[in-house]
């Protein structure tokens, strides 16, 4: 079995996978990172979005072995301590959250909107740059108020999530 | 109201494991020395089983067992079953097939399983399946449910002659055809409400262990009913005694509805940790969630509207052929009946109202209950026939609809609902004030000088929830009762545990239920953990569905509290050395009437435990109280839904121009996560509406079996929702609650294909109105333009 090498929220890991491990096999089974959850089979959902070298993947779409070297945050790496990243808070402040099934990958995939399209983010916007995650609760309606809090919030200092990958 | 209690638009509690990725779901457990569950499933809708060879799947590497249904028919497991008995017109019983939880000899859908592999690892027993060899003798299908009666159709169940499940009707017949008889103007609807699959983001899950000591099972599943799924694979599956069946929920990833139902996995799963006396964990992957969980609607209806020469409506008549797929579901023949016809008098005061419904099989996935059950379909029916009466009469759809609303309450229609408490019109008026109505005109001409197409369309519903009182449901063939039940426990330092037999599974409950405990008890709600979810910590509960959860759960905690309350004025009267009559409580404080002194909710919850202040024949020690709660009436939350569309007649695209909801759910708890579940049910209407559809080739192959061919609601697919509330206090409960689940999901289809069909001026519009109909529709629209 090859081993992989991965950092992973800040921590390194050598792992022995079989060759058609996916990336959120090893994150769940392997590493017990049960956060990072898996809603379909074809690359739809988006409830297993994580960041590898700072930029949002759908891990049931990345084999492990491609994560080699890579440096991984999930959605359990992205409070700083004991203090949440600032779009988590917004998740909850505006209640952008039901069964809560999505959310990882909403939040992980929304601090990586804000990574490329910056704080300044109008309704429409955040809707076409959230076509990759879908969430049977909310309608959206609320996720999409969190996201654009979440982002004028990271502007204001929430770096954290930049400091951790 | 205090900053935590009934009324505050508190965060909620449980969010912060769901945000930290700290959460606990099925498929999130791992148990020490688990196989992994693998379905061979079958790729045909309708065969026959002549053989299955399992030896080379057994054969391959990590295969611990592959498991047959003759082998679990040998172990004498039972079959699963639907629980709401349904009686013919002529008497006759509903006609419930044989469902066994792997097929033995017949597959009746593409999916049905026949084979179970287990393996150490999930790809050993995928990868194991696949060299199960199934001989099948393939024969002819039927997938739509109007076709399926028709002579020679291929029968799916002996037991079913013709595949008739039951031919069941509601109301007075000969009435209501001479309301007709005698009706100034009738309209008349072909309506198809569409199929949809219900796709909660976590896919079903199961993980079985068997406690060989006490020969003892536990089933952890995604469950919205962990006690009812304990007692069906108990009590008439057969599996093992209550006593020695355990069901834990844990968290669970959206439900609306499929998840209410007992399914053939989570028995097997169950069967096989028994036989191979490891734990079993089977997670389904989303290609089986399409294949195998319960579908919602699939409804053919002939609906007629009778109206007199005010507009009165007069009568209203309805035939409806209801599609229950290839095996009756756990609640599936009460949807198309006692959920759907009791609701066809919508808001309104019909006096003559007939309905016949004919459930059928078809060798396609079994139809249950989906968010509104039923009642989605009622309002569809009757919304759409009161606004094309309107544009028929030429009578503005707002007015038709207030001249004929009920106005007086309570109200009982002539299909058994005898409804409580609202106020129509008042909602009415508040979302055509939103939405601007008066002005509408303006904004289609704008439209129109844009080259688009502009519709408004209405949807004023009503919904019957609760879904209780038992002993009325249990005439109407339930084979359960429909109470809750609840109990509070009252730690020594003062911190409070509700046991409860609701289950939350997004809905927010450990935040609601805490805020009632805040505002009865007056100690902060970090104090106050909600338990769910577990039939060893909750002694029974009928689990969450029909927007049940504040009216008849919350009802059952209320009810406790007012024991614990009484208790625990008696234990500050003998601290206090006063008469528990004399006690006053508010704000956690107990007072003496007309003194000063007074206790703390901490001292007396310490008395009541070290017991010190009074004798055990005085008082028993201890502060813990349950209580079972059932309603005496459903309850009526109601509405209107406004929604305002542009269409593109070059494209077909329908875009929600503005959207507007006025709901009367009651008295609301915590109005942050009312407005949530109305923004997440009108997105699930929209999504019927405008986008979702299940749809089976004819040789019953699902051709829409994945997020890549159904259309899932996207955020951009949906605008946001302007959501306000009116309210009258529910009077069949304490606490005036009437229930807001599945409100957004039963109002919207109806408002936005009336808005539609007004855009496009004429009503041949089917479900889902995606690009290429609407353009079809658009087009016609345009070409009659052109002609004038």
């Amino acid at each position: 079995m090859p081993t992989v090498t991965v950092t992973v929220n800040g921590k390194s890991h050598a792992v022995d996978v079989a060759p058609e491990t996916l990336l959120v096999e090893l994150l769940r089974e392997k590493l017990r990172l049960t956060g990072t959850h898996v809603g379909c089979d074809t690359s739809q959902c988006g409830a297993c979005v994580v960041h590898v070298d700072g930029a949002a993947v759908k891990s049931c779409t990345m084999l492990a072995m491609s994560a080699d070297g890579a440096s991984v945050t999930t959605i359990e790496g992205l409070a700083n301590g004991g203090s949440l990243h600032p779009m988590q808070e917004a998740f909850r402040e505006h209640h952008g959250l039901q069964c809560g099934f999505c959310t990882p990958g909403m939040i992980m995939s929304a601090v990586d909107i804000v990574n490329r399209k910056g704080s300044e983010l109008d309704e429409q916007t955040i809707r076409e740059e959230l076509e990759g995650n879908i969430c049977r609760c909310t309608g959206y309606h609320n996720i999409v108020k969190a996201v654009g809090a979440g982002a004028k919030a990271m502007k204001g200092g929430g770096k954290s999530a930049r400091a951790a990958e | 109201m205090s900053a935590t209690g009934i009324g505050a638009a508190v965060r909620r509690k449980e969010d912060q494991r769901f945000i930290t990725g700290t959460a606990n779901y099925t498929s999130d457990i791992s148990r020490p020395g688990e196989v992994r569950a693998w379905f061979v499933r079958s790729p045909h809708a309708h065969a026959t089983i002549k053989k299955i060879d399992t030896k080379a799947a057994e054969k391959m590497p990590g295969v611990v067992a592959v498991l047959t249904g003759a082998d679990l028919a040998n172990d004498k497991i039972g079959g699963l079953i639907c629980g709401w008995a349904i009686t013919s017109k002529d008497g006759s019983p509903m006609k419930m097939g044989a469902h066994p939880a792997i097929a033995a000899d017949k597959v009746r859908c593409v999916g049905d399983q026949v084979a179970v592999v287990l393996a150490e690892t999930l790809n050993q027993a995928r990868d194991a399946a696949e060299k199960v060899k199934v001989d099948y003798a393939v024969l002819p299908s039927v997938v739509d449910p109007a076709k399926a009666t028709a002579k020679g159709a291929p029968q799916i169940h002996d037991v079913a002659p013709n595949n008739q499940i039951y031919d069941w009707h509601i109301g007075d017949k000969n009435a209501t055809d001479a309301a007709f008889a005698s009706a100034k103007h009738v309209t008349k609807l072909e309506i198809v409400n569409n199929r949809l699959v219900p796709n909660a983001i976590e896919p079903r899950a199961a993980i079985a262990e068997y406690d060989q000591g006490n020969d003892a099972l536990t089933l952890w599943n995604t469950s919205q009913n962990p006690h009812v799924a304990r007692l069906v694979i108990s009590a008439f599956i057969g599996m093992a005694p209550e006593h020695k069946l355990r069901v834990i929920a844990p968290d669970v990833g959206g439900g609306f509805g499929s998840k209410i139902f007992i399914y053939p996995e989570e028995v097997v799963a169950l069967w096989a940790a028994r036989r191979v006396k490891r734990p079993v964990k089977w997670v389904s992957d989303r290609s089986e969630a399409f294949l195998t969980d319960a579908h919602g609607r699939d409804h053919v209806t002939h609906a007629e509207l009778a109206l007199d020469a005010d507009g009165k409506i007069t009568g209203l008549r309805v035939r409806t052929i209801a599609n229950l797929g290839a095996y009756m579901s756990t609640f599936s023949s009460s949807v198309p009946t006692y959920l759907y016809a009791t609701l066809l008098s919508g808001q309104y005061a019909i006096p003559n109202i007939y309905a016949e419904v004919e459930a059928v099989y078809t060798n396609t996935a079994p139809v249950d209950a989906y968010r509104g059950a039923g009642r989605p379909e009622a309002t569809f029916v009757v919304e759409r026939l009161v606004e094309v009466a309107a544009r028929e009469l030429g009578i503005d759809p707002a007015e038709l609809r207030r001249k004929n609303f009920v106005k007086s309450f309570p109200h009982q229609t002539p299909v058994i609902m005898a409804y409580d408490a609202g106020d129509y019109d008042a909602s009415l008026t508040k979302a055509m004030e939103m939405v601007d109505y008066r002005n509408f005109g303006k904004r289609k001409a704008e439209s129109e000088r844009k080259g688009k197409l502009r519709g408004i369309g209405f949807s004023t519903y009503i919904e019957a929830c609760g879904i209780a009182p038992s002993q009325a449901v249990g005439s109407l063939g339930a084979g359960v009762g429909l109470w809750e039940s609840a109990e509070v426990r009252v730690n020594p330092t003062g911190s409070v545990e509700i046991l409860t037999g609701s289950h939350s599974h997004g809905q927010g409950h450990e935040t609601t239920f805490a805020q009632l405990v805040s505002e009865r008890l007056g100690v902060p709600i970090e104090t106050v953990s909600v338990v769910h979810g577990d039939t060893d910590k909750v002694q029974f509960g009928m689990g969450t569905y029909g927007s049940r959860s504040g009216a008849v759960g919350m009802s059952a905690i209320s009810k406790a509290l007012d024991k614990i309350e009484d208790k625990a004025k008696k234990v500050a009267g003998y601290m206090m050395e006063a008469s528990a009559d004399d006690i006053e409580f508010k704000d956690g404080k107990f007072t003496v009437k007309g003194t000063d002194k007074s206790v703390g909710w901490g001292d007396v919850t310490l008395n009541a435990y070290v017991a010190h202040k009074f004798t055990g024949g005085q008082l028993e020690p201890g502060l813990k109280e349950g209580a079972f709660y059932d309603p005496t009436n459903f309850t009526f939350p109601a509405g209107c839904h406004i929604a305002e569309v542009e269409i593109d007649p070059e494209t077909g695209k329908t875009t929600i121009a503005n959207w507007v909801a006025v709901d009367d759910f009651g008295v609301i708890i915590n109005p942050m996560i009312v407005e949530g579940q109305v923004h997440g049910g009108i997105a699930q209407g929209v999504g019927q509406a405008l986008l979702e559809g299940a749809s089976y080739n004819a040789d019953g192959q699902l051709i829409t079996g994945s997020f890549m061919d159904y259309a899932m609601p996207r955020a951009g697919d949906l605008p946001s929702f302007k959501v306000d509330t009116t309210m009258t206090k529910c009077p069949s409960n304490p606490l005036g609650i009437k229930g807001c689940g599945e409100a957004g999901a039963i109002a919207s289809p109806a408002a936005l294909i009336n808005a539609i069909t007004n855009a496009v001026g004429h009503e041949n519009v089917p479900m889902p109105a995606t690009p290429g109909t609407v353009w079809k529709a658009a087009q016609r629209a345009v070409m009659k333009k052109a002609a004038e």
